[in-house]
């Protein structure tokens, strides 16, 4: 599905990603660790089309095209949906008319039911529909928003961004929950690209593969067990 | 190809060919008279348009230069006064307000309109229902002849002619516009509203609004206008006057879209225009304002809260690009007791567009436990544009409270790229950004108009973002 080959990226002359090789094939679960400014964000960002940053080399191949050049509504497009570490706040503009903006089908009474429906799984309250987008929300409130337009947008692959970061625990394995069943629903069809820094993860989610990042590359895969064994000894062991 | 670019962001930039009478270009006592006489003017009226001629000549010189506008000096020599067409039953113009989307035949549900084009009232629509409730609407060169008593009364009460220059000048060409009185006790069932429409390329357009609510009464008025693409620059200069007897309210709504000038700010229509109203005991006026034409607006549509108990709102959206620039502000003079004004400003501003809001709260000594809120801000899009905030605050005594909040933010590339990531485009994800923006104020407009206020400020912003 994804393929990223020996990948250069830049944003304002710094170079940050630096020759990143990433392979995920349909219905697998792949979880990126690393530490701070290892280039996980940037990794991140680059995937979803962000302007300002700069593919020096390389390629990035979604379903075998190449989306190097694309513009990120286009990538979002193809079934790319990135959770933000931060999800940006929008005044005056309710949730509700934001998440109208990008549904494709304009039959308002189901669109409204459907809605609906995902909050209640995601234990978002209603009224949150007509606050101003993101506008007051807790961390915890605005990752849930994140993923109530991940099971709207249907994506082919999900990136989640530092997910876990703002969440207490019965909420994040809540929001996890949800995306595991989405996942499984139509395994074939939907992958999952999880950065994070929380190793315990594991507890909640499966993965096929487990990645350490480091400055711009990825130094050591695995699977589970890769994830163990940070936890024990810390990135120091595989950048030495 | 450049041509047609600039014709599909101004719509309404067509030309009707139609016969009209126009007066030679220039000013003076002749034509003053002139246009009186073909109106049939009373005496005293025709000589208050000479004492208006007499104040603005003999100020001629002392033009206002104070506002942040840089424009070309208007030659008043080189402007005509005066057009009307031949023929008010010409088919022409009936097709040229379905172009313009106002249909003059087609009644809009609970709208009634005062068609103007150029100098000239062309219809009124609506009449008989509001006849029914005792509540005049016409041009306002009829109600001088048929409602003398409530003209003489009330004209220049609330904007004297010696006001200021364009009062001034208006008070002696102004040609038509509407009047509206709305007796004791009566809710006018439907909104008001006049649509102004400029077509001859040496035109000014000078016309002036009364609107007079008695006791008890309430009215919800409504303001558009449009002009054709032109090289040169066109002068408005409108007077806008409220009265609100005891206990009545007004609702004021403008949008404004007079062709704004090309890509380099050239053409476009210079507005320079006096609104203001007056409040008695325990009335309300309430100014909503969306403003995206004109390459030049001078305009501060204010509040005389004179009664205890009264209450002023203004609260306007204006969007700029190009070369537009915009001096546009509020004034709530507190008279009164317990009076409560409300100003917001938002502006939102593109390319090399300046946008200034200037703006005069001030609560006399007498006008006790009396408070005002103003809040402005403002959105910048883009490197070259400017916004700047002059608020002028005075307060005489130390039972009042005044309150002034200002912002200036920036459209973030963050909100822009999550927008993108959901699959919204640029042009829509500025939309939704704008749209929220402006969400208080739109949202006080009437229906129709709101839905038009956001159309006009999506067409604004397409290709905005590079």
């Amino acid at each position: 599905m994804l393929k990223i080959k020996n990948l250069y990226v830049s944003i304002n002359k710094n170079l940050i990603i630096k020759g990143l090789n990433l392979k995920i094939k349909k219905g697998e679960i792949h979880i990126i660790m690393g530490p701070n400014g290892s280039g996980k964000s940037t990794l991140s960002y680059i995937i979803a089309g962000k302007p300002k940053y700069k593919i020096e080399d390389g390629e990035i191949l979604f379903n075998n095209k190449i989306i190097n050049n694309l513009k990120p509504d286009k990538i979002s497009k193809l079934g790319i949906f990135l959770s933000f570490q931060n999800p940006v706040e929008i005044d005056g503009l309710s949730m509700y008319n934001f998440i109208k903006s990008f549904i494709k089908k304009k039959n308002n009474n189901n669109i409204l039911k459907n809605i609906y429906k995902k909050c209640e799984k995601l234990n978002i309250n209603k009224k949150y529909l007509s606050r101003y987008f993101n506008l007051g929300f807790s961390g915890g409130e605005k990752k849930k928003n994140e993923i109530l337009q991940m099971l709207i947008l249907k994506p082919k692959l999900t990136i989640l961004d530092e997910i876990d970061s703002g969440l207490d625990i019965d909420s994040l394995k809540n929001i996890l929950n949800n995306i595991k069943q989405y996942i499984n629903k139509k395994k074939k069809k939907r992958s999952l690209l999880i950065i994070t820094h929380y190793t315990n993860i594991i507890n909640y989610i499966k993965p096929n593969f487990v990645h350490i990042i480091y400055d711009g590359k990825i130094i050591k895969s695995g699977n589970k067990k890769l994830i163990k064994k940070i936890e024990k000894y810390g990135y120091n062991k595989f950048i030495n | 190809m450049k041509k047609e670019f600039i014709k599909e962001k101004y719509k309404y930039g067509f030309y009707t060919k139609i016969k009209s009478n126009t007066f030679p270009l220039g000013i003076n006592k002749k034509i003053i008279k002139k246009i009186s006489k073909i109106k049939k003017e009373p005496k005293w009226f025709t000589k208050w348009r000479l004492k208006s001629y007499s104040y603005w000549k003999k100020n001629i010189y002392k033009y206002p230069k104070w506002a942040n506008l840089r424009y070309k000096k208007i030659n008043f020599k080189k402007i005509s006064y005066f057009s009307k067409i031949e023929n008010k039953k010409n088919k022409k113009l009936i097709k040229t307000f379905n172009k313009l989307g106002v249909p003059i035949n087609n009644k809009f549900d609970k709208i009634s309109i005062d068609f103007i084009f150029d100098s000239i009232s062309i219809k009124t629509t609506y009449n008989k229902i509001l006849k029914k409730y005792g509540i005049i609407f016409c041009p306002l060169s009829e109600a001088i002849k048929k409602y003398e008593n409530l003209v003489k009364k009330y004209i220049g009460s609330v904007v004297p002619y010696n006001d200021n220059f364009y009062s001034a000048l208006n008070s002696s060409v102004f040609s038509d516009g509407s009047f509206c009185y709305i007796p004791k006790n009566i809710k006018c069932p439907i909104d008001l509203s006049t649509y102004f429409r400029i077509n001859n390329e040496t035109i000014g357009q000078f016309e002036r609004t009364l609107i007079i609510v008695e006791e008890g009464g309430y009215v919800s008025y409504l303001e558009g206008c449009t002009a054709p693409i032109r090289s040169n620059n066109q002068l408005h200069a409108a007077v806008v006057e409220l009265i609100a007897l005891k206990n009545s309210k007004i609702k004021y709504s403008t949008i404004q879209n007079w062709y704004p000038g090309n890509k380099n700010g050239r053409g476009g229509i210079l507005n320079f225009v006096t609104k203001r109203g007056i409040c008695y005991e325990k009335s309300k006026i309430s100014w909503i304002q969306v403003e995206t034409g004109s390459s030049v607006t001078w305009k501060y549509p204010s509040c005389i809260l004179k009664g205890d108990n009264s209450i002023g709102e203004f609260k306007s959206v204006s969007l700029t690009k190009n070369y537009q620039q915009i001096d546009t502000g509020s004034k709530m003079i507190h008279i009164g007791k317990n009076t409560k004004s409300t100003i917001i400003s938002k502006s939102i501003c593109m390319d090399n567009s300046i946008s200034t809001y200037r703006g005069l709260v001030k609560i006399c000594k007498n006008s006790k436990n009396s408070n005002n809120f103003t809040q402005c801000d403002a959105l910048l899009i883009g490197k070259k544009c400017s916004s700047y905030t002059l608020p002028y605050i005075l307060s005489m005594n130390s039972t009042s409270r005044i309150e002034h909040e200002s912002t200036i933010s920036k459209i973030e590339e963050e909100q822009i790229f999550y927008c993108n990531q959901r699959g919204i485009d640029n042009d829509n994800a500025m939309s939704l950004i704008v749209s929220g923006f402006s969400m208080n104020i739109i949202n006080n407009l009437p229906l129709e108009f709101a839905f038009e206020a956001k159309q006009l400020l999506n067409i604004k912003l397409e290709n905005s973002v590079g």
